[in-house]
């Protein structure tokens, strides 16, 4: 076979590099940053009394859970920013903030997340960072991870102390909890300037539609028992509050 | 009176005695590049961990080793994972039913012996845990067993110095994670690996079996080798054997792993090597010896509809009883439980 006269070479390698550099160059910054919510109020814990579906006051003491596989959603499909899971705690205010560096300029229709722990990830072994088991998301004795820890109190709770606790995970059929949130916007960007994606994320979803949380039946959720139950509400607790 | 000349002689060989005692003391505990090489035994298949994310090296195994055998593990530092995997019983509780833990507690099932477990998927009776380096967080935060938390494990070897030069030499820096210290406990019981029993050297010809060890064989293979399959004498099932559930305990077994109303009852079927040095017997230690165990598949306590995936042994003969225990003490494996490089570090 003839070989390809030099110029074309170089003129291929020009071509890549302008193609590699119009990546690099062309890529922004965006921060992702959650609320969290009970109905139209920035939740507050211990204090503030919130009342469920049913009319039964309840109080917040905790509330944590993991979200990974953040992509966002294109013409052309789905971008990966990141395959990372974060775990967001509403006592750590850093970790309601996460940073996102090279994100390709483009036109996006939506964003994409997993809540909870991909199974893969439920059976690699000793981990580090957010899935480090001794951040207290991990169940031991059927292991696997928590996905969202949800705790507080009301008087109707039927468990020791007026206690409410959901300890929501679980990655195997027909027990699985692993929700994918998809949520539309449209954002066109150069990614010149950075770009801030604010989302609500409003607890109270957790304990209504489909299935509205009686606390005097359903005050502890630990393991397989009614997990599913809160999967399927979680799923609609997200929503876009605004993008700068 | 003895003169400056001989004195100086006799302390120079007492000095080297203790030298050459301190010394070989010390290389007792050393351990090898060689020492950590993972050797699969010829019988055996491919093992399911190895160590991919978890390069075995000395001194990871011998922090491993160290963690297995330190009490600092527990909540109030009385009890390690040694003090039920007893190295003698193949890291089984010898004449301990049900396992035991901090402040007298006792748990619902019998500690089973710690052995090849790089060819397990799933760990505990119930099958509960799915990795082999997770596995020791469920003893570690077991509220009757060790009762402490990750967190504080951590904290505790932080502040010990003797463990920050142990993870240096390990991992290179000081760090202390849960990550670490699991998978240098997982380097330490991983390499449990027992092949080398009678029964083994019987196979690749290097023993010779009586006629009642023989005749036992053939016994095993026609009436009990269905689930407790060669050459690991399990084949990783969970199975109700037949046991009726004891009605303190409750134990619903695998189902309530699963919550698959079908499991209820199931246990992880155990591995029979080294069987005659591990008990007493079952998921809950009910049996002491091993006549027990055969006599109760054909007991009036066996729950032959709730068995139906167990193999009916039916009634065996005094004789086939005799050939049957004979072989299963062929399953001891002393090379195993006297290996040297499983001896607690803290005898040192």
């Amino acid at each position: 076979m003839k070989k390809p006269a030099p110029i074309f070479k170089f003129m291929a390698t020009l071509m890549v590099a302008m193609l590699f550099c119009l990546n690099v160059w062309c890529k922004g910054k965006f921060t992702l940053y959650l609320h969290h919510y009970v109905k139209d109020k920035i939740v507050q814990f211990d204090t503030l009394n919130y009342m469920n579906e049913l009319g039964q006051s309840y109080i917040i003491t905790k509330f944590k859970y993991y979200i990974g596989n953040i992509s966002f959603i294109s013409k052309n499909g789905i971008n990966t920013i990141s395959k990372d899971y974060f775990l967001i705690n509403e006592e750590d205010s850093q970790s309601k903030i996460l940073n996102f560096n090279n994100i390709p300029a483009g036109s996006y229709t939506g964003i994409q997340f997993t809540l909870g722990v991909d199974s893969i990830d439920n059976c690699s072994g000793a981990q580090s960072g957010a899935l480090d088991p001794a951040n207290g998301m991990f169940w031991a004795w059927n292991t696997g991870y928590i996905f969202l820890k949800l705790e507080g109190k009301s008087p109707h709770s039927s468990s020791t102390g007026n206690m409410l606790e959901y300890h929501i995970g679980g990655y195997k059929s027909p027990y699985n909890c692993i929700r994918q949130i998809r949520l539309n916007f449209n954002l066109q960007s150069d990614f010149k300037e950075d770009k801030e994606i604010h989302l609500k994320v409003d607890i109270a979803e957790i304990l209504k539609n489909k299935q509205v949380i009686d606390f005097s039946k359903i005050s502890s959720v630990t393991d397989f028992h009614n997990a599913t139950l809160i999967a399927d509400n979680y799923v609609d607790m997200f929503s876009v509050l605004s993008i700068k | 009176m003895m003169n400056k000349k001989s004195s100086f002689l006799v302390s120079l060989i007492v000095l080297s005695i203790v030298l050459v005692g301190y010394t070989t003391q010390n290389d007792y505990f050393k351990i090898s590049k060689e020492d950590v090489e993972l050797k699969i035994p010829k019988t055996f298949p491919k093992p399911l961990y190895r160590f991919k994310n978890n390069k075995l090296s000395p001194e990871i195994f011998v922090l491993g080793r160290k963690l297995f055998y330190d009490p600092i593990l527990s909540k109030d530092s009385t009890t390690s994972c040694a003090s039920c995997h007893q190295r003698i019983a193949a890291f089984g509780h010898i004449d301990h039913a049900l396992s035991h833990g901090i402040n007298g507690l006792i748990g619902k099932r019998n500690v089973p012996a710690l052995q090849n477990l790089i060819w397990k998927d799933d760990f505990m009776w119930d099958g509960g845990v799915n990795h082999l380096e997770v596995q020791p967080i469920s003893p570690i935060t077991n509220p009757v067993e060790m009762n402490e938390t990750l967190t504080n494990i951590i904290l505790k070897l932080s502040a010990n110095i003797n463990y920050k030069s142990d993870f240096k030499n390990a991992y290179g820096d000081t760090i202390i994670n849960s990550e670490r210290i699991l998978k240098a406990l997982t380097q330490f019981t991983g390499l449990m690996i027992s092949a080398n029993s009678k029964y083994d050297k019987y196979l690749d010809g290097t023993d010779t079996f009586t006629t009642d060890e023989k005749k036992g064989l053939q016994l095993f293979r026609n009436k009990c080798a269905n689930c407790h399959t060669e050459p690991l004498f399990t084949d990783n099932t969970f199975r109700n054997n037949g046991l009726k559930p004891d009605t303190i305990l409750k134990d619903k077994g695998r189902g309530a792993i699963t919550g698959i109303e079908e499991d209820n009852y199931k246990f992880k079927v155990p591995s029979l090597r080294n069987i005659a040095i591990t008990y007493p017997y079952m998921h809950d230690g009910r049996y002491r010896k091993l006549s027990d165990v055969l006599n109760f598949y054909s007991s009036q306590n066996f729950d032959r509809q709730a068995a139906h995936e167990v193999y009916d042994i039916g009634k065996l003969s005094a004789d086939d009883q005799k050939y049957l225990i004979a072989f299963l003490q062929t399953l001891t494996d002393k090379t195993f439980i006297y290996d040297k490089r499983f001896i607690d570090p803290f005898m040192k």
